[in-house]
């Protein structure tokens, strides 16, 4: 047996991996074994986070996903606002609302965007990279930046949306709509995608709660769990969404949740726009941030799954200890269980399908 | 560079100097060449210039004032086999349409189906002379031999690719006379010259001493192979009509109607098997980008590489026009342009529609590939076969 395989480093440098190794042991063209090696581009975020006070976390806390940065700061807030007691005004909520959903799309175009070229279609890669800059001006327009946002701060949000924002939203999330109609023709309902992506790397349903698959992996495995539905943070109770849910367990699912997603989230920003109170947007207090002492979890629902925090407080203005729990790092388990048995051509399929994203699996 | 301390930097030197070489005698030797050459008799070299009779220095300085007097000698010059095969319809013109006018035109009308702008800084059209620009970018590159390499090999598959689809545009037609080498068995001669390419790419691979290379050339072999078969069983049909193998007969045969009418099954198996011969999307697996770094491409640098993308254009170039041969009426055309226009129009067509698929096609998996070839595609040339055969018994005569 030793001498049919042949084992293949897939990675750093590879332009299929990325930040990140797996290494890959092959029988002809099926894969016997699979190593996954993260770890480059550890950065020791939770115990940076221990020598910075509330406020400096914020643009700290971000780094290690920068294409989700509102749905990785979401839960801190929530977490340190309570450790700091200082509730949000509803306003902001809102408003936080409509950043982390926008920042959603951002997250999703850019993994359909390398979807799209990882199973070769060079179209897929251009377009969502393309219409994302329409979403990205759209939180340059609150934020101020493009990517890296720190909009988010405990007790609210740093500014109030402009007066232009609602009727520009809606204008494009209006056109993207019909947009989306064309990428399900030319990639979702592509003959050759579905027969990529459909029945390839399946995760049962069983599997999928046993591996601690979160988001839109756990959604496609026919799990109806999202912690918008389920605990309901941020005013997203008052919101009336869909969650989509596939069966089949395979490529193909989780690109359709991550496209009923898309949808989804547009619909959320429509109404959060319309259901948006008036009043102050930041509930500010003067002086250095203690918190008291005690601990707060908080999770939320990022673009890639369950995003949670645990702090630890001890009344100083740093937190004790804080632990990030990433919803890519689970990825890694699924990775070993879907990889095997499959082709090398599925490799990539597979691995970008779960949208794991390694910088933040590093953290 | 540095200090060359081994054998293998040597080589790599003697290497750079030859290509240097090569872009430079062109640029100060041949002004030199054609200042000394009226002292000569050069008659003697005829079909290598264009002159018949020896040429005395008052001459040629008439002819630097008025190159409207060489034309009385192009005309004869023009019918030797040193300029079909160097210059029209040879190797010249198709490097310069496939490797330039091509690779741009696939560069912009992607971009389009993309919904950006492609190249817009080389040239004063649309980025026209990005091809150009790419090639100086390629010859000032340096050519990396890993150290495990097996040499002699891995210089050979570029030329053996450039020589297989060189060999390939001898025998395609553009024109009535408009051709280099005519044969009763061309169909058949282009097959066969077909089958080296797997062996080179297996070489190449083989001799990279890289497991992603390996890969790649096991898929290229794999792939080669089984779509010759189709490829082979999609023009049967067409020879059956038209009664021959020689494809100046086969073009003769569709003046009142194109084969991709009658034949139309036949001619979809043809793009398919074409596109997998070409390695490109939806079928470009030997040098899946995103699967195994470049297959079997992925030791290749600087102008190695840019030879076998010559070749492979080449080879696009050439089937594209097997294809405008045998299914789109060769050179029939409206009377308005000469004939080797109209082919060549088609054939433009052709790789247009090619590079349509590229835009709007995903990447298949090998297994699939390989089934979608030994069942699909030859059961519907063996289909299309019948219905040529039918045709035939039919009485009916192209």
């Amino acid at each position: 047996m030793a001498e049919r395989t042949l084992t293949l480093s897939i990675g750093p440098q590879h332009p299929g991996a990325g930040h990140f190794r797996l290494i890959v042991v092959l029988d002809g063209d099926i894969v016997v074994d699979v190593k996954p090696d993260p770890g480059y581009v550890h950065r020791g975020a939770e115990k940076m986070a221990e020598y910075r006070t509330y406020i400096q976390n914020i643009p700290h806390l971000e780094r290690p996903v920068i294409i989700d940065s509102s749905g990785i700061l979401f839960p801190y807030v929530l977490a340190s606002e309570e450790l700091l007691d200082l509730p949000p005004p509803p306003r902001a909520q809102y408003i936080r609302i409509i950043m982390a959903e926008l920042n959603r799309i951002i997250s999703h175009l850019y993994w359909l965007g390398i979807y799209g070229v990882f199973v070769g279609h060079t179209t897929m890669f251009l377009w969502p990279v393309g219409d994302r800059e329409l979403f990205i001006d759209l939180a340059q327009m609150i934020a101020g930046a493009r990517v890296t946002f720190a909009f988010f701060v405990p007790g609210g949000v740093r500014n109030d949306i402009p007066d232009d924002f609602p009727d520009k939203a809606i204008k494009v999330c209006n056109y993207y709509e019909k947009r989306l109609k064309e990428y399900e023709k030319i990639f979702f309902y592509n003959p050759l995608v579905l027969k990529r992506t459909q029945g390839v790397g399946i995760l049962k349903r069983e599997d999928a709660i046993e591996l601690g698959a979160t988001g839109p992996n756990l959604r496609g495995s026919g799990v109806k769990s999202d912690v918008r539905k389920d605990e309901p943070y941020s005013s997203y109770d008052d919101i009336d969404f869909e969650i989509p849910v596939y069966k089949d367990g395979d490529c193909w699912s989780r690109c359709m949740v991550r496209l009923g997603e898309l949808y989804q989230s547009m619909n959320i920003i429509k109404q959060a726009i319309k259901k948006m109170p008036s009043g102050p947007v930041k509930n500010a207090k003067r002086g250095v941030l203690k918190g008291i002492e005690g601990e707060a979890f908080a999770r939320t629902e990022s673009a890639r799954g369950t995003m949670a925090y645990y702090i630890i407080s001890d009344g100083k203005p740093y937190p004790y200890r804080l632990k990030l729990s990433v919803p890519s790092f689970r990825c890694l388990s699924l990775m070993k269980h879907l990889l095997v048995n499959q082709h090398v051509a599925d490799i990539p399929a597979i691995y970008w399908g779960l949208d794991y994203w390694p910088v933040e699996a590093d953290k | 560079m540095g200090v060359i301390t081994t054998f293998e930097q040597f080589l790599v030197r003697i290497l750079q100097i030859l290509f240097w070489l090569l872009l430079l005698i062109p640029m100060i030797l041949t002004p030199i060449i054609l200042l000394i050459l009226p002292y000569f008799d050069i008659s003697s070299l005829y079909p290598l210039v264009p002159f018949k009779e020896r040429v005395d220095y008052n001459q040629f300085l008439k002819f630097l004032m008025d190159p409207t007097l060489v034309f009385p000698y192009l005309g004869d010059w023009m019918k030797t086999d040193f300029f079909k095969v160097v210059i029209f319809p040879g190797f010249t013109f198709a490097a310069l349409f496939s490797g330039v006018i091509i690779t741009w035109w696939e560069r912009k009308f992607l971009s389009k189906v993309h919904n950006r702008y492609g190249p817009v800084y080389a040239g004063k059209f649309g980025g026209i002379l990005q091809s150009i620009a790419d090639l100086f970018k390629l010859l000032f590159k340096e050519i990396i031999i890993p150290e495990r390499v097996d040499k002699l090999f891995f210089f050979m598959a570029p030329m053996g690719t450039l020589a297989i689809s060189g060999a390939l545009l001898a025998l395609i037609p553009l024109g009535p006379s408009t051709y280099i080498a005519r044969s009763n068995l061309s169909l058949l001669l282009i097959f066969a010259v077909l089958g080296f390419y797997p062996i080179v790419v297996l070489l190449a691979s083989w001799a990279s001493a890289n497991k992603f290379s390996f890969i790649g050339g096991l898929r290229s072999l794999h792939q080669l192979v089984s779509y010759e078969i189709p490829l082979l069983l999609s023009v049967l049909g067409i020879v059956i009509m038209a009664g021959s193998l020689d494809l100046i007969r086969i073009v003769e045969a569709q003046v009142s109607l194109w084969f991709l009418i009658p034949q139309f099954l036949g001619a979809i198996v043809f793009i398919i098997a074409t596109l997998a011969e070409l390695e490109r999307i939806p079928f470009d697996l030997p040098e899946a980008d995103t699967e195994i770094v470049a297959g079997w491409l992925t030791e290749y640098s600087g102008m190695l590489f840019a030879i076998i993308q010559l070749a492979a254009y080449l080879k696009f170039y050439a089937l594209s026009a097997l294809f405008t041969v045998l299914f789109l009426g060769g050179w029939h055309g409206p009377i308005f342009l000469p004939p080797e226009a109209w082919t060549i129009i088609k054939v433009f067509l052709v790789m247009s529609f090619l590079m349509l698929i590229r835009g709007s096609m995903p990447r298949i998996r090998i297994d699939q590939l390989i089934r979608i070839g030994w069942v699909w595609l030859i059961t519907i040339a063996l289909i299309n076969l019948f219905i040529a055969l039918f045709i035939y018994s039919m009485g009916v005569k192209f």
